[in-house]
C-alpha cells in the first residue's frame, strides 16, 4: 500500500507526497519470506532499521542474509510479506527507493572493457533519472562526479585504469564509489571488505562514520563478526532464514554469557551452561559459560584456583553460542 | 537513453566484426561475378536440373548467370546465415547476459525500471541489426559499381528488406528467449537461426511441409519470389512479425516479474 498525506490533512506536505520525512524508520520488514521454488531463502521475517542506524546483519553462509538484501533491492520478488524504506513499498516504489539507497555487493562485478571512470559515470548517470530536467540531471552528474573524486582519492583509487585488469580489492573499492558518490540516504552493504587490504578497510570504515555521523542509514551485513562489533549501534543475527536476535551490540553482549579463564584444578561436571570447553595441559580451562553464577563460584571455591579471568565474549562468541543453542 | 548508448558501446565490437566478415564475403562474391558470369551460363543449367536440390535453394527460378540471380542464391545466403546469426546471437544475449556475468545487481541497484532496461535493450538490439544491415547494402552497391554492372536497385533493396526483417524477427524471439536465461543461451540462439534456415529448405523440398513457411523467417526471404514477383509475400512477412511480436512481449511479461540473481 503506498503511504500519501492529503493535502487538507498536512499542509506541510503536498498530496502524493510520500510518508517519508514522517516515519522514523529507514527499513521495517514484516513477515518477509521467500522461498526459490521449494527452497527456503527467508521464512517471516521481521526486523525495524532506524533512521541513521549503523545496524549490523549477522549470519552464517546460507542464513539468508543476501536473500533479505536482494529482496530490499526488489531485485527479487518475495513469497509472502513485506518490505518498506522510508515509508515506500519496495515492490511498488522501487525506482524512488533506488534514487535514496546506495548498496556495494559482495561481488563487485561490471561491464568489461571500461574504464573506473565510465564505470562511475555510468552509475552517475543511471541516477539521473529521464524524466528530469536536462539541468537536474547535469546537477547530479556534477556532485556525483564532485564526490566520486574525493572518494578516489580516499580509497587510492585510479580511475583510468579497465576493471577487468583490477584486483577484487580494487574492484570493490569501485563499488564503493559507485555506491557512496550519489550520497545516498541508506547504504546496504553485503561483505563490504572482503579484498579490502586493512589499511583500506581503515579508511572505508572512517567513511561510513562520517556518512553516518550526517544521518545516513547503513545496513551492513557480514559475517566478520568484529565489524559489526567496532562499528554498528544494533545487529540481528539471522540463522537458518529466521531473526533469531535483534538488540543492541552491547546488549547482545550482555546476554549473560561469560569467557571464563581458569589456571588449577576445578571440577566442572555438575556445571549446567558450560560451552566450548578447552583444556590446556593439565591446569588450564577456557570456556563460555551462560548458566547461573552461584553454582560458578562453589564449584570454583571448592577447586584449587591459582588465576581466573572472566571476560565479556565478543560477538562472535555469543553468536556462536546463539548458532550453537539454535541447532539443539 | 544511458542504458541504450552503454548496450551499444558494449555491442560495438562484435557489430563491427560481424558486418566487416559478412561485407568481405558479399564484397568476395560480387568480385568474383565478373570472372564466373560465363562459366555460370553453362554451370546454371546444370544447377537447373538438380531436381529437389535445386528447388530447395529456388535455382530453379532464378538465372545463376545474371548478377542478380547470383546475388539472390551466392550472397543471399552469405547475408541470410550470417545475419541470422548476428541477430540470434545478440537477442539472445542482450538480457540473460547481466545475469550470466554478475552486472545484474549494478544494473538494477539502481533507479532504473525493469520497463526502461528491457526497451532500451530492445532499442539498442534493432539499431545493431540496422546498422549491420545499412553498412552491408553499401558494401553491396559500392562493390556492383566497382566491378561495372549495373545495379538492379529495387531488387536489391527488396532482397535486403526481408534479410533485414528476418533478422528483425529472429531477434526478437532470441530476446523473449533470454528473457528466461539466466547462462549463456548462445546455443540456443544459434540453433533457432540453424533451424529456421533448414526449415525453410524442407519446407521447398516437399509441398506436403509447406505449412513450414509459417513457421521460418527464411520462406519470406527466398530471391527466387522476391525476384520473380518483384515483392515480399506479406502473409509471411506479417505472420513472423507476428512472431517477433511474441517474443518482446515475452521478454516484457518475464523479465518484469522474474527473480534476478548474480
Amino acid at each position: 500500500m503506498r503511504e500519501t498525506v492529503d493535502q487538507k490533512g498536512k499542509g506541510s506536505l503536498v498530496q502524493g507526497t510520500y510518508l517519508e520525512e514522517a516515519v522514523s524508520y529507514a527499513i521495517r520488514l514484516k513477515g518477509l519470506t521467500k522461498y526459490y521454488g521449494r527452497m527456503r531463502g527467508i521464512e517471516g521475517v521481521d526486523l525495524t532499521v532506524g533512521r541513521g542506524e549503523f545496524f549490523g546483519f549477522i549470519g552464517p553462509n546460507g542464513a539468508g542474509k543476501s536473500t533479505t538484501i536482494r529482496l530490499l533491492l526488489g531485485l527479487v520478488k518475495p513469497t509472502g510479506g513485506e518490505a518498506r524504506i522510508f515509508g515506500m513499498n519496495v515492490g511498488k516504489d522501487r525506482e524512488k527507493i533506488l534514487s535514496t539507497v546506495g548498496y556495494l555487493s559482495a561481488e563487485a562485478a561490471f561491464y568489461p572493457g571500461m574504464r573506473v571512470k565510465d564505470v562511475l559515470e555510468l552509475s552517475a548517470g543511471l541516477r539521473g533519472k529521464s524524466d528530469r530536467l536536462k539541468s537536474d540531471r547535469l546537477e547530479i552528474a556534477k556532485s556525483c562526479r564532485e564526490a566520486a573524486g574525493e572518494l578516489c582519492e580516499r580509497l587510492r583509487l585510479d580511475t583510468s585504469r579497465k576493471v577487468e585488469e583490477l584486483s577484487f580489492g580494487n574492484r570493490k573499492k569501485v563499488a564503493i564509489v559507485c555506491a557512496l558518490q550519489h550520497d545516498p540516504k541508506l547504504l546496504i552493504l553485503d561483505e563490504p571488505t572482503s579484498g579490502l587490504d586493512p589499511l583500506m578497510q581503515k579508511e572505508f570504515f572512517e567513511i561510513l562514520r562520517e556518512r553516518n555521523q550526517a544521518g545516513t542509514t547503513i545496513f551492513l551485513s557480514s559475517h566478520i563478526l568484529s565489524e559489526v562489533q567496532h562499528n554498528c549501534s544494533r545487529a540481528a543475527i539471522i540463522q537458518e532464514g529466521r531473526i533469531i536476535a535483534c538488540d543492541r551490540v552491547d546488549a547482545l553482549y550482555r546476554m549473560g554469557i561469560k569467557r571464563v579463564g581458569i589456571r588449577g584444578r576445578v571440577d566442572l561436571s555438575g556445571l549446567s551452561g558450560v560451552q566450548d570447553l578447552q583444556k590446556m595441559g593439565a591446569e588450564t580451562l577456557n570456556f563460555l559459560y551462560a548458566g547461573e553464577m552461584k553454582p560458578l563460584l562453589a564449584a570454583l571455591a571448592n577447586g584449587e584456583v591459582h588465576d581466573l579471568t572472566m571476560t565479556e565474549p565478543d560477538l562472535e562468541e555469543v553468536f556462536l553460542h546463539d548458532f550453537q543453542e539454535g541447532n539443539t | 537513453m544511458k542504458i541504450l548508448r552503454h548496450e551499444l558501446r558494449q555491442g560495438r565490437s562484435a557489430c563491427l566484426i560481424w558486418t566487416a566478415i559478412i561485407g568481405f564475403l558479399m564484397i568476395v562474391c560480387i568480385f568474383l561475378f565478373p570472372e564466373m558470369k560465363g562459366e555460370m551460363e553453362e554451370v546454371g543449367d546444370i544447377f537447373a536440373s538438380m531436381g529437389s536440390f535445386t528447388a530447395a535453394f529456388g535455382m530453379d527460378r532464378l538465372n545463376i548467370g545474371t548478377l542478380i540471380g547470383f546475388y539472390g542464391i551466392e550472397c543471399g545466403n552469405v547475408l541470410g546465415l550470417g545475419g541470422a546469426f548476428f541477430a540470434a546471437l545478440t537477442g539472445v544475449s542482450m538480457l540473460a547476459k547481466e545475469e550470466r556475468d554478475g552486472t545484474v545487481e549494478f544494473l538494477m541497484t539502481h533507479p532504473v525500471s525493469r520497463v526502461r532496461v528491457v526497451t532500451q535493450k530492445l532499442i539498442a538490439t534493432a539499431v545493431q541489426i540496422l546498422f549491420l544491415n545499412l553498412m552491408i547494402l553499401g558494401f553491396s552497391f559500392l562493390a556492383m559499381a566497382l566491378v561495372g554492372e549495373p545495379i538492379p536497385w529495387k531488387e536489391i533493396l527488396l532482397l535486403h528488406l526481408a534479410y533485414f526483417l528476418l533478422q528483425l524477427e529472429l531477434a526478437g524471439l532470441c530476446f523473449g528467449i533470454s528473457a528466461f536465461l539466466r547462462r549463456g543461451g548462445a546455443g540456443v540462439g544459434l540453433g533457432l537461426a540453424v533451424m529456421a534456415y533448414f526449415l525453410n529448405l524442407i519446407a521447398n523440398l516437399t509441398d506436403k511441409a509447406g505449412f513450414l513457411r509459417y513457421v521460418t523467417p527464411f520462406a519470406y526471404c527466398e530471391a527466387a519470389q522476391i525476384l520473380t514477383e518483384g515483392k515480399l509475400d506479406f502473409r509471411l512477412v506479417i505472420v513472423g512479425m507476428a512472431f517477433m511480436g511474441i517474443g518482446i512481449a515475452a521478454a516484457y511479461i518475464r523479465y518484469c516479474r522474474k527473480d534476478l540473481m548474480a
